[in-house]
């Protein structure tokens, strides 16, 4: 909301010094999110009046203008605007003229003319947002060429405050409120402002009517009935102010129906009453397939059911007397019965609307107007009246045979009360923890409007009809503390460190995300981040069956999708990189994956309005996947980082299991990660399929890339992966033997099962590895030997010979039960 | 049956037979002009129907266009099948079994990784807030609009729901299932837990990924990261809240900042209030990226709404909290100066090893 410094001094004194009020209004949470110095930049810029027009040879953007600046000779411009004739009187910009923004004016020469100045536009001059073409001034206005620009239009320097105003404020959306806020931090009174009263005579129930329909949607309906108007440009200082606001002046009426939304947060709506059949205002539900055209040239067809949640399709319209729609209550009136040149008596609509309504029909209809901003806030019912009375005062300034119909009307319909709550004693300082007296608070609050009373358990606080955003109960308590608190000052609110005395920490989950991260880093690997949402066809890159779970409103096609693997995602960063030369790297990503809840059975959980569906949404899972695309990565590099991660995890046995793994992965160079205890599937680890890879890397030379995927969620189940115990063994003192064997193993038999049996061979075992495969001469087809060194150690003793004996017996016996015969 | 096309079907069964002789799609592709192509005899037949009358020209083309079509498919089959057998031949000779892989035999060049610029500021803020006596809790990145929304007091149709540029999920009715648009809904589902349990108070702090329909810019991605923190105890005052704000702050920017509160309004908290630290830029002097203020934005907070606490079962009356938010991003690009936020899903090597 812009709220210019002249208009709020209207209501209240305030500081010279704008950085004091802006410095309130921030603290009062009234935040000041931008602020414009109007009018200041005008020095040296002055009335001038175009004398002759020419064309500049070779130049078709810019022509050559004489201008009377007041002196005996015209003054010489070039100008490339285009909106101006002969005759008009526009602002020139002299030499030595900065203009707002700081802007310096020198004599410029362009193709061989010397531009003496600058004609400005509106916009250039900082007094509005026009920049179509020269600021042509009013022909009515009576101007002097030569005059400052400033004296000629009466323009005083101003400041204008970009507020955002939270929806809890619906009492500060209106210069009126913001000026009481101030009022209030400042202890200086509220002023009023000139208002009118009805005329005696004729009351207004013999010219027009009212009636509510539909009370629970319409707390109040007035209609007045203004005659004598004479529909024509509003006096300066009133589009002015709009223009400062940041609406444009459109004639009298509108402009005074816009100056009092502005001024005291109460919309109006101006109807010809010539146009209204039966001078009357009925507020009513829309009827399924009645249409309107709104001001804005749109057909609307109403009371539709929207997509919105909760949406019945229930709109509010205004009727005229044969029951014809006439206009959208509280959001845009309709074009038939529009104020025109020819309007000379107006009914004038000052409601209350059901704020809840209004909002749906604003959000189903896509249509936000000022008067809803409002109205979906909640205005102040008991203030309708007033604002007509303001309006009446505004018009007739430009009508000078105004008269507002005696006994306008009156209807009520249904308003929730005002909220009042008890503070027990001592409330406000147990809330803030910060002594603030009773008797501050309630001063405080009766600023606002707010009535206290002293009663026998505490102070009742009844909140005024302009906030019907304070609620009952605690919530309203809430409330209330939190207006004390404001107008006190949150800078004079005391600090207090709290503690308790249950330790921090963090899940086991989380320390074990932390070492994956600590370490992978060390393994030179570096940590992406790619998008969740993606492509369908990104996702059938790996999983071409999975039912999609789609984003219903996505900001573009290729990001509709929720993603069901990191790998894609990784190997077009990896591919990126290559195709920038960097692609020497290995990339990791720890984030979620998603499962259609029709596919895996994810989590159900409440919703719907009120909570009271049940929804079942997808399956979330926490992937850990790397990328390794470093010169020389493939499978086994995978496979290494695997055991480096698990060693680090104290993972107890997860093996490396051959399996037919899922699109996407290399079919005969991958194979599935197993908990040997539990079978749980931790993860897949291999290479990417080269089909998949080729496409990426365009023109650069094919390449492995080795992958690895862990299911975090089995992870970090020591359930279901394994951990080494706690305990630790002390190395034995004593010397250890090492024995080295080879066996030649079944293709079928994993060299880990065979390392499992060989550790479980006999208790002097202390330590089984893997060093050599071999295939070839002397291993039939079908086989291979696989060489284990085996470190054998008891606690108490020095191994003797018979002790590695036996050991060796045992180790060869155990490999013989799983078919690996000793080489 | 007499004409150009007499002998049609040997002519296709011989250029299936030979089709049938091509091993390899190399040699399949160096011969389809002759089998299908220009120089097919079935082209040479099309060229002989030109002395036909026309409607028996007609029918001839019919036949002949048949015909082609079936040469085609078989072509198309047997490629499939060739490019199949060949992928499957280079796999099998690729064949590697992984169970062998001997680990010290992986050669491996030393060079230093670097973790995500998120994770390890997350990370940092983590310690700050364990240090102080938070737990670390996290919830789903997928919501329901009760979680999201209206168990925070933002019931439908509030004005207030136009805050967040929400992502909507197709499952379920229309606008029930979103793309969480802050960490808030897991301080429902911790209260709800913790009510669940009778594990009252909470001290928990929840970092996470949240999504907002916001067209990325410099400043602002789509999907973000938020530090939610959230006290549940007998006794908490806006005071707490201050004080929390203050010393986490410190912890993190550095004792040198000061930090400010200012009224605001979020559903869910009341009284509400955005949280300023100290400009980064020019330590509080005034500069551009604070529009001479000396003040930064840094999140919001205030104490628990009652109405939020009753919807979860919590008695207001015996227990008060306050909660707060802000961005991880935000935290991390003041910090390291990041001109673009876009860069940080790029995933330019180059700008991934700066971090450390």
């Amino acid at each position: 909301m812009r709220a210019p410094l002249s208009w709020l001094r209207e209501f209240v004194d305030l500081p010279d010094d704008v950085g004091v009020v802006r410095d309130a209004l921030d603290d009062l949470g009234l935040v000041v999110e931008g602020l414009d110095h109007v009018g200041e930049g005008l020095d040296h810029v002055v009335v001038v009046e175009v004398r002759e027009i020419h064309p500049i040879e070779g130049a078709d953007k810019i022509r050559r203008v004489l201008v009377d600046a007041g002196g005996d000779e015209p003054v010489e411009v070039v100008c490339g605007a285009w909106n101006f004739e002969v005759g008009d009187r526009v602002p020139l910009a002299r030499v030595g003229a900065v203009l707002p923004g700081g802007f310096e004016i020198a004599r410029r020469s362009m193709r061989g003319v010397t531009s003496n100045g600058m004609l400005c536009s509106s916009s250039e001059l900082g007094l509005s947002g026009d920049h179509r073409g020269l600021m042509v001034l009013d022909p009515e206005r009576a101007t002097t060429p030569g005059e400052e620009l400033r004296d000629a239009l009466g323009l005083a320097p101003d400041t204008v405050f970009d507020l955002s105003v939270g929806a809890n404020r619906p009492d500060a959306w209106s210069i009126r409120g913001v000026a009481r806020d101030l009022a209030i931090r400042f202890e200086r009174p509220l002023r009023d402002v000139t208002r009118r009263t009805p005329s005696a005579g004729e009351p207004t129930s013999v010219l027009a009517a009212a009636v509510i329909e539909a009370p629970e949607l319409c707390g109040r309906l007035t209609v007045s009935v203004l005659r004598g108007v004479r529909v024509g440009p509003s006096p300066a200082w009133i589009a002015r102010r709009l223009e400062l606001a940041g609406m444009r002046p459109i004639s009298n009426v509108v402009d005074a129906s816009n100056m009092v939304m502005l001024e005291l947060g109460q919309p109006t709506h101006p109807y010809d009453l010539d146009r209204v059949a039966g001078a009357t205002l009925r507020v009513r539900r829309a009827r399924p397939g009645e249409t309107l055209e709104t001001l804005d040239g749109v057909v609307r067809t109403l009371a539709q059911p929207g997509r919105g949640l909760g949406d019945t399709g229930e709109d509010v319209v205004i009727a005229d007397g044969e029951d014809r729609v006439i206009g959208l209550a509280g959001i845009m009136g309709g074009a038939d019965t529009e104020i025109n040149d020819a309007t000379t008596t107006v009914l004038l609509e000052a409601a209350h609307f059901d704020p809840m309504t209004i909002a749906r029909s604003v959000k189903r209809h896509g249509l936000r107007s000022e008067a809803s901003t409002r109205f979906e806030r909640g205005v102040d019912p008991e203030r309708a009246l007033e604002a007509v009375g303001r309006f009446v005062a505004l018009l007739a300034e430009s009508c000078p045979d105004l008269e507002w119909a005696a006994a306008p009307l009156d209807v009520r319909g249904e308003v929730t009360p005002p909220s009042r709550v008890v503070l027990r004693p001592g409330e406000v300082t147990r809330q803030l923890g910060t002594e603030i007296d009773d008797d501050v608070a309630r001063r405080l609050l009766e600023g606002l409007g707010f009535a206290t009373e002293t009663v026998e358990d505490g102070i009742a606080v009844t909140a005024p009809a302009s906030r019907p955003d304070v609620r009952t109960g605690a919530a309203g308590r809430a409330d209330v503390v939190e207006e004390v608190a404001r107008l006190y000052g949150y800078r004079r609110l005391a600090r207090r460190t709290p503690s308790w005395p249950t330790p921090g920490g963090m899940t086991e989950r989380q320390v074990l995300r932390r070492r994956v991260r600590d370490a992978l880093v060390g393994r030179g690997v570096l940590e992406a981040w790619t998008a969740t949402l993606v492509s369908e066809s990104h996702v059938r890159r790996t999983h071409p069956d999975a039912r999609l779970i789609r984003v219903t409103n996505p900001l573009a096609e290729d990001e509709a999708v929720l993603r069901t693997s990191l790998i894609p995602g990784l190997l077009d960063a990896w591919a990126r990189n290559v195709a920038r030369g960097t692609g020497d790297v290995r990339l990791a990503e720890l984030g979620v994956v998603f499962t259609h809840p029709d596919d895996a059975p994810g989590r159900t959980t409440r919703g719907g309005e009120g909570g009271l569906a049940t929804l079942a949404l997808p399956r979330e899972t926490e992937h850990l996947t790397v990328v390794l695309g470093q010169r020389g990565d493939d499978a086994r590099t995978a496979v290494a980082l695997w055991r480096v991660l698990a060693d680090r995890l104290r993972l107890e046995d997860v093996v490396v299991r051959a399996a037919v793994p899922p699109v996407g992965w290399h079919p005969t160079r991958s194979a599935d990660l197993v908990d040997r205890a539990s079978g749980a599937l931790v993860g897949r680890v291999g290479e990417a399929d080269p089909d998949v890879v080729t496409p990426l890397l365009g023109p650069a030379p094919a390449s492995r890339v080795g992958l690895l995927e862990i299911d975090v969620d089995v992870l970090s189940d020591p359930v279901r992966t394994r951990r080494r115990p706690d305990g630790v063994v002390v190395p034995s003192r004593f010397p250890s033997a090492s024995i080295d064997l080879a066996f030649v193993t079944p293709d079928g038999v994993p060299a880990a099962d065979v390392a499992h049996a060989l550790r479980g061979a006999s208790d002097v075992v202390e330590r089984v590895e893997l060093f050599d495969v071999y295939r070839g001469v002397g291993i039939a087809s079908g086989e291979r030997s696989l060489a284990y060194g085996v470190r054998l150690s008891a606690p108490d003793r020095t191994l003797s010979e018979g002790d590695v004996t036996r050991a060796r017996e045992a180790l060869i016996a155990a490999g013989e039960r799983l078919g690996a015969r000793l080489r | 049956m007499t004409g150009p096309l007499e002998n049609l079907d040997a002519v296709v069964e011989e250029l299936l037979d030979q089709l049938a002789a091509f091993t390899s799609v190399e040699e399949l592709d160096a011969h389809e002009p002759v089998l299908a192509g220009r120089r097919s005899p079935l082209a040479a037949l099309q060229k002989s129907l030109g002395g036909l009358d026309p409607e028996a020209r007609r029918d001839a083309g019919a036949r002949l266009q048949a015909a082609r079509t079936r040469v085609e498919a078989a072509v198309e089959g047997h490629r499939r099948r060739l490019a199949a057998a060949e992928r499957e031949r280079r796999l099998e000779a690729d064949r590697l079994d992984l169970g062998d892989v001997v680990a010290g035999a992986v050669p491996d060049t030393l060079r230093a990784g670097h973790p995500g610029l998120v994770a390890r500021t997350q990370a940092e803020l983590e310690d700050v807030f364990v240090a102080m006596g938070f737990r670390v809790a996290e919830g789903p990145e997928v919501e329901s609009d009760w979680y999201n929304f209206e168990a925070l007091n933002i019931p439908p149709a509030h004005p207030a729901r136009g805050m967040w540029d929400t992502f909507y999920v197709d499952l379920g009715e229309p606008e029930t299932v979103v793309l969480r648009t802050h960490t808030s809904p897991t301080q429902v589902h911790l209260m709800e837990a913790a009510v669940r349990d009778g594990s009252l108070p909470i001290h928990s702090v929840m970092p996470g990924r949240c999504y907002r329909r916001d067209t990325p810019d410099a400043r602002h991605l789509a999907a973000f990261h938020q530090v939610e923190g959230l006290v549940v105890d007998r006794g908490i005052t806006f005071a707490d809240l201050a004080g929390v704000i203050e010393t986490f702050t410190r912890a993190y920017f550095g004792t040198d900042v000061d930090t400010r509160l200012r009224p605001s309004y979020f559903p869910f908290t009341e009284p509400s209030a955005e949280f300023e630290i100290t400009c980064q830029i020019c330590r509080g002097a005034g500069c551009r990226t604070c529009s001479h203020t000396g003040w930064i934005e840094l999140g919001g907070c205030g104490m628990l709404d009652p109405a939020v606490l009753e919807a979860v079962g919590i008695d207001p009356d015996e227990w008060s909290g306050f909660a707060f938010g802000f961005g991880i991003d935000r935290c991390a690009q003041m910090r390291h100066e990041i001109a673009d936020m876009r860069a940080l899903t790029e995933n330019d090597a180059r700008f991934l090893e700066q971090f450390s």
